[in-house]
């Protein structure tokens, strides 16, 4: 039998929308359901509370300082290199070998899985550079980590600032250094802030990387020396070893929340910033 | 001279990622060859013992295990990601579009420890009732796998149907062909390096990924012979033993990092290659 072509592409539309649909299925039916189970678990004692008994009782409240701590760290360290790679390509360099190779560096990075950088972060900031399992090595690692995200972006953010704003401020007789410090980064802001915050999601998110750098203890963490345990790890364990079913739907409701709300300031800083330019 | 310091400065910053890449080859490699070196290339990956306490140390097993699941997954996550890449590119309404796209964007944030919580908790019941065997598994792996590449699947070859000259599916349509007729013969074809470079990032993704496959392989020290059959793959293979290794042991941990790392490295370039643009 021959199916005629208009006929063939109903059932094409038919088929795709169908696995369209499927994967927007997936996508609710992840949120909603640990929404379903996780939601009743958040109360003041759950968010604030000391845990109890490895965490089978009580609240997580060191395991969110600790992913507070930790995620403030690593854009603290990442943003400045980040921006600064992200401004050498674009306001100092041509498309050149040097370009080729940062660009090849940013892309290599963002390919590295986040257990190579848990090794890498553990033998040399835990054992070689003495740092132990502590916030200092888990934020250095995600620092490494989210670099090629917050490259990436600025360096689109930049390239997509006017160039007769430069031009302006260079016939008023800026410099270089002051053109960019003032004109440039400022109106690529809200771009560079996309990068910033889609880095903040990942390390809120990031368990493979933590766990063996920043270790994994319940006291909340007084120095950037102390070892702490995140949310993401918290919910690894709770899961993994079966310690309280209730609080792991909490904790992995919380940790959704959280990324939810990162990811949408991102992305509607992105929309913005595309609207403006057209 | 203070702006030419700064560009100096700026300079060196900009080459912190590339350093950082070889700063990790480096201390990853520094403390896996010793290892691979005594053990010799062939027993640590063509054995299929690993028993650190003995000294064994061969990871054929988790090799084979990570090809099959990361292979299963590319092919779930081709079949639903590039149908809906398609319907998003041609079929679905622009409005909608803008919608659906930010929101399977979001798919890519959601943790992965919370993708194999979800694995575990539905998932792995439903293999073990419906098809039998622990649950935990090759298959149960690879569809975790294959929904969490989706995003990335779905974003660039969304960009590469998009980056299609429209000029060829206006020919194409005044030659009378039906929307389908010029998707599939001539955008599908025109974006074919972008969806194979996407195809290629998901597969390093699906490779990459630890926490959730732990959740859901089951992390048995066999060759895995059936999708059924728990399996251990050489992500789970670090992390599961990290936390207590030493000596030896923690060394072929980093040697089976090493491995991963060049696999890694293998597909990156493939996906490189392909998506340069021919001059």
């Amino acid at each position: 039998m021959i199916i005629k072509p208009l006929a063939w592409q109903r059932i094409v539309w038919v088929a795709l929308a169908a696995m369209t649909l499927l994967t927007l299925v997936v996508l609710f039916f992840i949120i909603g359901f640990i929404a379903s189970k996780g939601a009743r678990v958040i109360t003041p004692e759950f968010l604030f509370g000391m845990p109890a008994r490895m965490g089978k009782e009580g609240g997580i409240l060191p395991t969110i300082i600790a992913t507070i701590y930790i995620t403030l760290l690593a854009i603290i360290i990442a943003t400045p290199i980040g921006v600064g790679s992200a401004v050498y390509l674009t306001e100092y360099t041509r498309e050149s070998a040097i370009t080729r190779i940062v660009r090849f560096g940013a892309d290599a990075l963002a390919g590295v899985p986040s257990i190579i950088f848990g090794l890498f972060g553990f033998i040399l900031f835990v054992i070689r550079l003495r740092m132990g399992w502590s916030l200092a090595a888990g934020g250095l690692t995600l620092a490494f980590m989210i670099l090629p995200t917050i490259i990436r972006t600025s360096e689109e953010a930049i390239r997509a600032v006017p160039h007769n704003l430069r031009e302006v401020s260079y016939s008023l007789g800026g410099a270089k250094s002051q053109t960019i410090m003032r004109v440039v980064l400022p109106n690529a802001l809200p771009g560079i802030l996309t990068g910033v915050i889609l880095g903040m999601g990942r390390s809120v998110a990031e368990t493979a990387a933590t766990i063996f750098t920043a270790g994994s203890s319940l006291l909340i963490p007084k120095s950037l020396f102390d070892p702490a345990r995140t949310m993401a790890v918290h919910f690894y364990i709770l899961a993994r070893e079966g310690l309280s079913m209730e609080r792991a739907y909490g904790t992995a409701f919380l940790l959704i929340v959280a990324i939810l709300l990162i990811n949408v300031v991102a992305y509607s800083l992105m929309f913005r910033l595309t609207r403006k330019m057209r | 001279m203070r702006e030419k310091l700064i560009e100096k400065g700026l300079l060196l910053v900009a080459f912190s990622a590339v350093a950082t890449i070889f700063l990790i080859a480096f201390f990853i490699f520094r403390e896996g060859v010793p290892l691979v070196a005594k053990v010799g290339v062939w027993d640590f990956i063509a054995s299929t013992r690993w028993a650190p306490s003995k000294g064994q140390f061969g990871i054929l097993p988790m090799i084979v295990g990570s090809l099959e699941v990361t292979i299963l997954a590319v092919v779930f996550g081709a079949v639903l990601g590039l149908s809906c890449a398609m319907f998003l590119a041609e079929f679905a309404p622009r409005w909608s579009v803008r919608i659906l796209k930010p929101m399977i964007e979001l798919l890519a944030g959601i943790p992965s420890v919370v993708y194999g919580f979800i694995g575990v908790v539905v998932l792995v019941p439903w293999i073990r009732t419906t098809f039998g065997g622990p649950g935990f598994s090759v298959l149960a792996s690879s569809i975790i796998l294959g929904i969490m590449i989706l995003p990335t699947v779905i974003a660039i070859s969304l960009d590469a149907f998009h980056a299609v000259p429209p000029l060829y599916k206006e020919g194409s349509l005044a030659l009378g062909a039906t929307r389908w007729q010029t998707l599939y013969r001539v955008q599908l074809p025109a974006a074919r390096s972008g969806i194979i470079a996407a195809l290629i990032l998901g597969m390093g993704r699906a490779v990459g990924e630890t926490m959730a496959v732990i959740m859901v392989a089951g992390n048995a020290l066999t060759m895995p012979t059936s999708l059924l059959q728990p399996v251990r793959t050489l992500t789970s293979n670090i992390a599961l033993e990290m936390g207590y290794a030493s000596g030896d042991h923690q060394a072929a941990l980093f040697a089976t990092g090493m491995v991963l790392f060049v696999i890694i490295a293998v597909l990156n370039t493939i996906a490189l290659v392909v998506t340069r643009p021919r001059t």
